[in-house]
């Protein structure tokens, strides 16, 4: 008897490890299906509505074609490792893409991105990218991977309201990194429970603490991150540390958030849809997008902001010239190397990035159209009063490295800015910490000290 | 009676008479009488085995998720392990998993569980009935839905200081002032039912006569207690060590909800900084060396129950 127990578990063991198997070998869908995986998270609700918009219209030109939309609900480096994880695996791996500009080149090395080269050599629309736009979405191949939707500047929004009341004279343009800590200190004297100033710092905000934070720091020095020329990484320098001793005096001098608040994965959220509506926060250095939360369409609709808001450009460490400085991304769309049918995949990618989809999208979530006939427009010149000012900030702006490691050594930046806000570390143990790091990714050989 | 109680204190006494000796067995047969055994063993090959292979493989490439190493990783040999027992931030890490697990299971879940589930066994039925019910809520909670009552507790304008500031005492940051100190409790407070209820069930098996024998002989409650009902429950002390001791060093929904690893790498114990290596850094070489690391900790624990409480036949 008992043994035949045996024998009925030793069967049913059996059969449930075949199933199992089973469950596995699905194919990711049939060719009439795309995949369309893109970012959705806290205000950026933008993407959501203007894929949604361009799956209809798709599927009403193309009779039998499904679009089968993913939206990935995360946060900037949960959305990266997310959508990576779908890349590795031909079941999930999406058809078409929302694409960092930072993230092409390692995944053209990685595989997951096919070249769109021949599509573009057919497309009349191309004439409107100018030269540096079409370069954000080339591999190191020299071949195109992805198609800018719009790009982005960063400066410093700041409340004219409390900032005048604090005795500053407004429109304010600061023109050294000491003017915004006098500044800060203006707005905390004159009411503690203002936070002064914002800037993203820490792992949690990965990319946006790397890029709007740090980085536009740097780029304010006589340092650079990364030497273009030499292919280089620049370890040692003076630049780098001043800026962390920057984040240094926001955070452990009571100039900023506290370090928790800081920390909050939710941060960029309360900032914008609360902070900045509530007169609590006076300024805040962040991306030209940011209004975008603010608009009618927008996840937190408030009218007067163009009323308390204003802008003003990030200045360098001492002033040196240009006297401001800048960053820039931006997003493609990017096809996926496995699509199993790239020609419907381009006229979905071509479609969302016509020139009335564009225009309606760079208006949507606040950008800085990269196509001439959309920033030629005067429905988008006219939208927002702050276009003109971010547009116009291009002129002095810098871009990431352009190499595959950047996003490794990006993650690293953030752990040192987090280490030293917390005043865990010295802004000259953590950048110590970090040269380790660099020469750790990347080897000694791709490294090179700063000149200064 | 009073011949039974030197055996049960625990002394070791001679291995029983009445053990028959083992007879010689054809090996054709034990393997024929193993056979059902073959489902098994192809399920946990499969589904334990398997990932570890696979995990000890994974350590020793250079596989991350994007880059040119995403699709085709190398083999380098120990490079991970080298260059993680030469991070700063890895002996920390180490350090905060055995504080954490130290406090929250060895400490806290155990002898906190079995202090509840000793003065439960005394206590009147209607006491019994609420305190069981509050303890094992935290239990039947989810663990994320756990987690998220324990940072909406801890929170910087959570209830904890709230209550404070009704008392008039000023709070802390307490997640950003004591990170470890936070999860520890909040750990303590979700794991203890487990405890409890193993310590309740292996109480109830102790026979009334042994103890009150005890008494007869005079040993006072203390005595009664390490002299005679730890060394009965000795195996389910083991077991309840074994098993928290596993669920403690794979607790990893908790410490991100809460505190996320920070401030820093201030609670970045060792399953949130492979998290951290393998999805943030996208370097799932290594962070699948520091899984091994866990892997290898909960090895050594193992083996240590095994050896020091070995369960006596009795």
């Amino acid at each position: 008897m008992k043994q035949r127990y045996l024998g009925v578990v030793a069967v049913a063991a059996a059969s449930a490890l075949a199933l199992s198997g089973c469950a596995g070998g699905d194919s990711g869908g049939d060719s009439n299906t795309l995949k369309v995986a893109y970012q959705k998270f806290g205000q950026f609700t933008q993407m959501d509505a203007h894929m949604k918009k361009v799956k209809e219209e798709f599927e009403k030109a193309n009779d039998g074609m499904t679009v089968e939309l993913v939206p990935i609900e995360a946060q900037e480096a949960d959305y990266f490792a997310k959508l990576a994880l779908m890349n590795r695996s031909p079941s999930t791996a999406p058809d078409v893409m929302y694409e960092d500009t930072f993230m092409v080149k390692t995944d053209v090395e990685a595989g997951y991105l096919a070249p769109l080269d021949d599509y573009i050599a057919e497309w009349e629309d191309w004439d409107q990218f100018p030269e540096n736009a079409r370069q954000a979405g080339a591999g190191d191949d020299g071949k195109i991977y992805g198609i800018p939707m719009g790009t982005d500047t960063r400066a410093i929004w700041y409340n004219q309201d409390v900032l005048s009341a604090a005795g500053v004279e407004v429109p304010w343009a600061p023109e050294t990194w000491d003017d915004i800590l006098a500044t800060a200190e203006a707005v905390k004297a004159y009411d503690p429970e203002i936070i002064p100033f914002n800037i993203y710092s820490g792992k949690g905000q990965s990319e946006g603490a790397s890029m709007q934070g740090f980085q536009m720091l740097l780029s304010g020095t006589d340092d650079e991150l990364f030497d273009s020329e030499e292919q280089k990484w620049i370890l040692g320098s003076q630049g780098f540390e001043d800026s962390l001793g920057f984040i240094e005096d926001i955070y452990q001098g009571g100039l900023g958030p506290t370090p928790q608040q800081a920390l909050d994965k939710n941060i960029g959220t309360t900032i914008n849809s609360e902070w900045i509506p509530g007169g609590t926060l006076a300024m805040s250095l962040d991306g030209s997008w940011a209004s975008g939360t603010w608009i009618e369409t927008g996840s937190a609709p408030w009218p007067e902001w163009s009323e308390v808001m204003q802008v003003a450009a990030m200045p360098t460490q001492e002033g040196q010239e240009p006297g401001r400085t800048s960053m820039s991304g931006g997003w493609t769309l990017a096809m996926g190397a496995g699509s199993e049918n790239k020609d419907a995949a381009w006229d979905f990618i071509s479609t969302a990035l016509n020139q009335e989809n564009s225009l309606s999208y760079d208006v949507a979530a606040s950008q800085v159209a990269v196509r001439t006939d959309v920033a030629e427009d005067p429905e988008y010149t006219d939208a927002n009063p702050t276009f003109g000012f971010f547009s116009e900030l291009v002129a002095d702006t810098h871009f990431r490295p352009a190499n595959s490691d950047y996003s490794k050594i990006s993650a690293e930046i953030t752990v040192a800015m987090e280490s030293v806000m917390t005043g865990q570390q010295t802004p000259e143990e953590a950048a110590a910490t970090y040269d380790r790091a660099v020469i750790g990714i990347v080897g000694e050989e791709n490294t090179m000290a700063a000149s200064s | 009676m009073t011949t039974t109680a030197p055996t049960a204190l625990g002394a070791p006494s001679a291995p029983r008479a009445g053990r028959p000796v083992q007879r010689k067995r054809r090996p054709g047969r034990t393997i024929l009488r193993s056979a059902p055994l073959l489902p098994a063993i192809v399920l946990l090959g499969v589904f334990l085995l398997g990932p570890v292979i696979s995990s000890l493989y994974g350590s020793l490439t250079d596989s991350s998720l994007s880059g040119a190493s995403a699709s085709n990783a190398e083999f380098v040999g120990l490079e991970n392990y080298t260059s993680l027992f030469a991070d700063p931030d890895f002996p920390k890490s180490v350090l905060l998993t055995l504080v954490f697990l130290v406090a929250s299971a060895l400490i806290g879940q155990n002898v906190l569980g079995l202090g509840l589930a000793v003065l439960m066994q005394s206590s009147h039925k209607p006491v019994r009935v609420i305190v069981s019910t509050i303890v094992v809520t935290a239990w039947v909670l989810p663990e994320i839905v756990a987690s998220f009552a324990a940072y909406a507790f801890f929170n910087d304008g959570g209830t904890l200081n709230t209550m404070l500031t009704g008392l008039g005492i000023p709070g802390v940051n307490w997640l950003y002032v004591f990170p470890m100190l936070c999860v520890i409790l909040a750990n303590i407070w979700r794991g203890t039912a487990f405890s409890m209820l193993v310590y309740t069930a292996a109480l109830n098996d102790v026979p009334p006569e042994i103890t009150e024998a005890a008494e007869v002989d005079g040993a006072r409650g203390w005595q009664r207690f390490t002299l005679v009902t730890v060394p009965m429950i000795r195996r389910s002390i083991s077991t309840n060590l074994m098993l928290t001791t596993l669920q403690t060093l794979s607790v990893f929904a908790l410490i991100f909800v809460m505190t996320g690893g920070g401030p820093g790498t201030d609670s970045t114990t060792l399953p949130l900084l492979a998290y951290q290596e393998a999805f943030r850094f996208g370097e799932l070489g290594f962070g699948t060396a520091i899984a091994t690391i866990l892997l290898l900790v909960g090895a050594v624990f193992g083996v240590l129950y095994i050896r020091a409480l070995k369960p006596e036949v009795d």
